[in-house]
C-alpha cells in the first residue's frame, strides 16, 4: 500500500493466514435460528431482527441466477456467516490485539492513515476492529462509524436509508446479506461539508469456510463532498469463502461522491457484491474500481440518476488469471433531463481466465437531453483466455446522445518488437504494454492502490523482478 | 576490427513469400549507407531481419554483428549489442512518458542504472537541437504524436541511446521540408568515425546534408548495385527501371 513497498510487495501480505482464533463462529448454515444467533450475538434493536428475518424469507423464495458464472459450488451449509474477531472496536491501532493489527500493519493500513488518510475503518471477519476519524471533520458534523454503531446510535437515519437503495428483493444474496449482514461502514457528510482527504475502510476475511456480509452505507448530503476508498483481501484456502456485501450511496443534490475500490479477494472467493448509488439534481457519482481476486465474481454497480443533471462515471479494470471468472460491468438508469453517464472499463484475461462485461444502460422516457457514452476494452493475453461483452441498451427516448465503443484485442507483436529493438526483454515488454494499457485506469486510483494495481499487474505476469518504470 | 555489420547471402521469408533472395552488405565503422529501391522492393524487411524481427523468417544466409553471427539473437539482446532501428511506423505504447521510456531503455541497453538527473539534461539538450517541446518528453510514448513529432521522437531514441549502428527505415518520409532538415541534423550529431548508419529513404533532400560514402539500389530482394553519391543522381533522373528484372 505505501510507496516504500514498491519492491517486496507481494502475494504474501496477502496470503498471509492467521490462525481461525475467533470470540465466536457461528455453526455453519443458514437458517432462522442461526440469523436469530447473529441478531442476538450483536444485542440488536428488535427492528433490524425483524428484517433480517423478512430478507431470509425472501432469501428462502428467491432462486439463483439463472445467468452468469457458475455457482453450483457454493452451499450455505458448507459456511459460517458470522466470526467474531477476539477484539473490541477500538479507536487505537495498539489496542488492537497484536495478531490482527499485525495483518492490517502489512496491508499498510495504519501507514496509509498517517499520510493520505483522513478516517480509517478495519474490519476483520465479521466485525470492525478499528474505527477513527480526523477532529476537525468530527467537529464539522460529519460521521464515520461502524455499521453496529449507526445502528444503536443513528437509528432514524438508518431505517429511513437502510436495504432502501438496494431493495431486499433485488437478488438472493442481497436477501442473503441483509439476513446475515455484520461489519461495514456508516458516513454521514452534513450539507456543504467537503472532505478533502480520503477516508478508507478495509475488510479483512481470514476465517474458512465463512463468509463476509459488511454493509456500507454513506449519505452524501446536498452540496457536500467526498472520496471514500474500499479495500479488500483474503488468504487463500481449499474451500470456498463468501463475499456478499452491500453498499448504499447516497449523493444528495450538488453533492460529490467517488467512490474507489480495490478488489484482491484470494481465488477461493466468490464475490457477489451489490453497490448502488441514489444520484440528486446536479450531484456526480464516480466509480473507480479495480478487480484482481475471487474465483468467481458478480458485481455490476449502479448509479440512479433520479436528479435533473445528475451524473456519473465508471472507470474500472478488471484482471482474471487462472480459475478466475469474473462477470463485472456497470448499470445505469437516467431518470431525468440533463442526465449523463460515461463508462470506461477495461478488462484483462489470461492464463484461461474469464472477463465478462455485462451492463446496462437504460435511459428513461423522462430523461430527454441526457448523454451516455460506454467503452469497453479488453485484452487477452494468450489463446486459451476469454472476454465477452454482454450490454444491454434500453434507450427509451429519442432525445439522447449515445455512443458505444468494444474493443476486444490482444498485444500485438509489431509493439512487443518495437519495445524490444529498444533493449527491452519481451517479459518486460509485455508488462509495460499490460500497464499501459491499465493505465487510464489506474491513474483515477489513489496513488497507493495505483502502486498496488502495478504490483499486482507484474504478479500476475509471474514476473521474477519486479520493476517500475517511471521511477 | 573495423567491420561493424555483415550480411552474407540472406534469404528471408514473410509467411510464405521469399522476400530477400541472397543479399549482403557490409558496413564498416564511420560508414554512412544509403538504400534505395522500390516499393516493396524489402527495404523494411532486411532492417526487421537485422533486428531479428520473429514474422521475418531467415532461410539461408548469415547477419553479423562486430563478427558475431547474430541470425537468432532475439532483438533485445541485438538492440544491446548496439544495433537501433528507427521505424517507419512507431508504436503508440500508452501509460508510460517518453522520458521515463527512454531512462528504462537506455538502463537495458548500458545494463546500469541511469542517473536521473543528469540523464534529463542529456534528453533535454537532444530535444532542444530538434525542435523538440520539452512536454512532448513528458507524453506517452507516441499517443497521439503526429507523423512528425513521432519520427523526430525515433531520432532523439537514437542519439539517447546512442547505438553502434543506427537503420533508418524512410524516417524522413512525410515530413515537411523543416522537419527533414531535423532529422538530418539528429543524424549528423549523432554521426562519428566508430558508429555507422544505414539509411533507408525515397528522399533525395535529407541525403544532400550527409556525408555518403555507399548507397545500394535494392530490388527484388538483392542488391542490385552498390555505387558512391552519384548513383542518387541517377536514380532521381531514371528510376529504378534498368535494374528490375522481373515486374512484380
Ligand atoms: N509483415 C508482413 N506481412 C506480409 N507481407 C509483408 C510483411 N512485411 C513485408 N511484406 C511484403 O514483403 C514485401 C517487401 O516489403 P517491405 O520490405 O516492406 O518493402 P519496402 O520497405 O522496400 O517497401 C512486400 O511485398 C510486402 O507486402
Ligand atoms: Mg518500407
Amino acid at each position: 500500500m505505501s510507496k516504500t513497498k514498491i519492491d517486496e510487495i507481494n502475494r504474501n501480505v496477502y496470503d498471509i493466514k492467521n490462525a481461525d482464533n475467533y470470540d465466536f463462529k457461528m455453526e455453519k448454515g443458514l437458517n432462522k435460528q442461526i440469523v436469530e444467533e447473529i441478531s442476538k450475538q450483536k444485542n440488536e434493536p428488535e427492528w433490524m431482527k425483524k428484517i433480517r428475518l423478512n430478507a431470509l424469507e425472501t432469501y428462502n423464495n428467491l432462486e439463483l441466477p439463472t445467468w452468469g458464472p457458475d455457482l453450483s459450488d457454493l452451499n450455505m451449509d458448507d459456511l459460517a456467516t458470522y466470526v467474531r474477531p477476539k477484539s473490541k472496536l477500538n479507536e487505537n491501532w495498539e489496542d488492537v490485539p497484536e495478531e490482527i493489527r499485525q495483518t492490517f500493519d502489512r496491508l499498510g493500513i495504519p501507514e496509509a492513515e498517517k499520510k493520505s488518510l483522513s478516517g480509517v475503518g478495519a474490519q476483520y471477519d465479521s466485525e470492525v476492529v478499528y474505527h477513527s476519524i480526523k477532529e476537525d471533520l468530527l467537529k464539522q458534523g460529519v460521521i464515520y462509524t461502524d455499521m453496529e454503531t449507526a445502528v444503536r446510535d443513528y437509528p432514524e437515519i438508518v431505517k429511513e436509508h437502510f436495504m432502501k437503495c438496494v431493495p431486499v428483493t433485488d437478488h438472493k444474496f442481497v436477501a442473503l446479506h441483509a439476513a446475515v449482514w455484520s461489519g461495514g461502514s456508516f458516513v454521514y457528510v452534513p450539507k456543504n461539508v467537503k472532505v478533502d482527504i480520503p477516508l478508507q475502510s478495509y475488510f479483512r476475511l481470514n476465517s474458512p469456510e465463512s463468509g463476509q456480509f459488511e454493509h456500507t452505507l454513506i449519505i452524501v448530503d446536498e452540496g457536500a463532498s467526498l472520496h471514500f476508498i474500499e479495500g479488500c483481501s483474503a488468504p487463500k484456502y481449499n474451500k470456498v469463502n463468501l463475499h456478499a456485501g452491500c453498499v448504499e450511496l447516497y449523493v444528495k443534490d450538488n453533492a460529490y461522491l467517488r467512490y474507489s475500490t480495490i478488489e484482491n479477494w484470494s481465488k477461493n472467493m466468490m464475490n457477489l457484491n451489490t453497490k448502488k448509488a441514489i444520484v440528486g439534481k446536479n450531484a456526480q457519482m464516480d466509480w473507480v474500481t479495480g478487480s484482481f481476486g475471487s474465483r468467481v465474481s458478480m458485481l455490476y454497480p449502479l448509479s440512479i440518476l433520479n436528479g435533473e443533471g445528475a451524473k456519473t462515471e465508471y472507470t474500472g479494470i478488471t484482471f482474471a488469471g487462472k480459475d478466475q471468472n469474473l462477470d463485472t460491468g456497470f448499470k445505469v438508469i437516467h431518470n431525468a433531463e440533463h442526465t449523463s453517464s460515461v463508462i470506461n472499463s477495461k478488462s484483462i484475461s489470461k492464463d484461461g481466465g474469464a472477463c465478462t462485461y455485462r451492463a446496462l444502460v437504460r435511459v428513461n422516457k423522462n430523461a430527454k437531453k441526457s448523454k451516455c457514452s460506454v467503452s469497453c476494452e479488453s485484452l487477452m493475453l494468450d489463446d486459451i483466455s476469454r472476454s465477452d461483452t454482454i450490454p444491454v441498451n434500453d434507450i427509451r427516448t429519442n432525445d439522447v446522445e449515445f455512443s458505444h465503443e468494444a474493443k476486444i484485442g490482444k498485444i500485438s507483436d509489431k509493439e512487443i518488437f518495437y519495445l524490444m529493438s529498444r533493449g527491452l526483454s519481451e517479459e518486460d515488454s509485455r508488462a509495460m504494454i499490460v500497464r499501459g494499457f491499465a493505465y487510464p485506469i489506474s491513474k483515477e486510483l489513489p496513488v497507493e492502490y495505483a502502486v498496488e494495481m502495478n504490483n499486482l499487474i507484474n504478479l500476475e505476469l509471474e514476473r521474477k523482478h519486479r520493476i517500475n518504470f517511471n521511477d | 576490427m573495423n567491420n561493424l555489420l555483415n550480411i552474407d547471402n540472406l534469404y528471408v521469408k514473410v509467411g510464405e513469400k521469399e522476400i530477400l533472395k541472397g543479399l549482403s552488405l557490409q558496413i564498416n565503422k564511420g560508414e554512412t549507407h544509403v538504400i534505395m529501391g522500390p516499393n516493396g522492393a524489402g527495404k523494411s524487411t532486411l532492417a526487421n531481419a537485422i533486428l531479428n524481427n520473429p514474422e521475418y523468417k531467415k532461410t539461408d544466409g548469415n547477419v553479423e554483428f562486430e563478427g558475431e553471427n547474430i541470425n537468432n539473437l532475439s532483438t533485445d539482446k541485438i538492440a544491446r549489442k548496439g544495433v537501433f532501428m528507427s521505424f517507419q511506423l512507431p508504436q503508440e505504447i500508452p501509460g508510460i512518458s517518453v522520458l521515463n521510456f527512454l531512462k528504462f531503455a537506455k538502463g537495458k541497453i548500458e545494463n546500469k542504472p541511469v542517473k536521473i538527473f543528469e540523464f534529463r539534461d542529456t534528453v533535454n539538450k537532444y530535444a532542444e537541437e530538434l525542435n523538440i517541446n520539452p512536454k512532448m518528453l513528458e507524453r506517452n510514448l507516441n499517443v497521439g504524436f503526429s507523423g512528425g513529432e513521432k519520427k523526430k521522437n525515433e531520432i532523439l531514441q537514437m542519439l539517447v541511446l546512442n547505438p553502434k549502428l543506427a537503420i533508418l527505415d524512410e524516417t524522413d518520409s512525410g515530413l515537411d521540408v523543416d522537419a527533414v532538415k531535423t532529422v538530418s541534423k539528429g543524424i549528423g550529431m549523432y554521426k562519428n568515425n566508430d558508429n555507422a548508419v544505414l539509411v533507408i529513404t525515397h528522399n533525395m533532400r535529407i541525403l544532400e546534408s550527409l556525408n555518403v560514402d555507399y548507397v545500394h539500389i535494392l530490388v527484388d530482394g538483392k542488391i542490385a548495385k552498390t555505387g558512391g553519391p552519384e548513383l542518387i543522381k541517377e536514380i532521381e533522373k531514371e528510376g529504378f527501371k534498368k535494374y528490375k528484372t522481373t515486374e512484380p
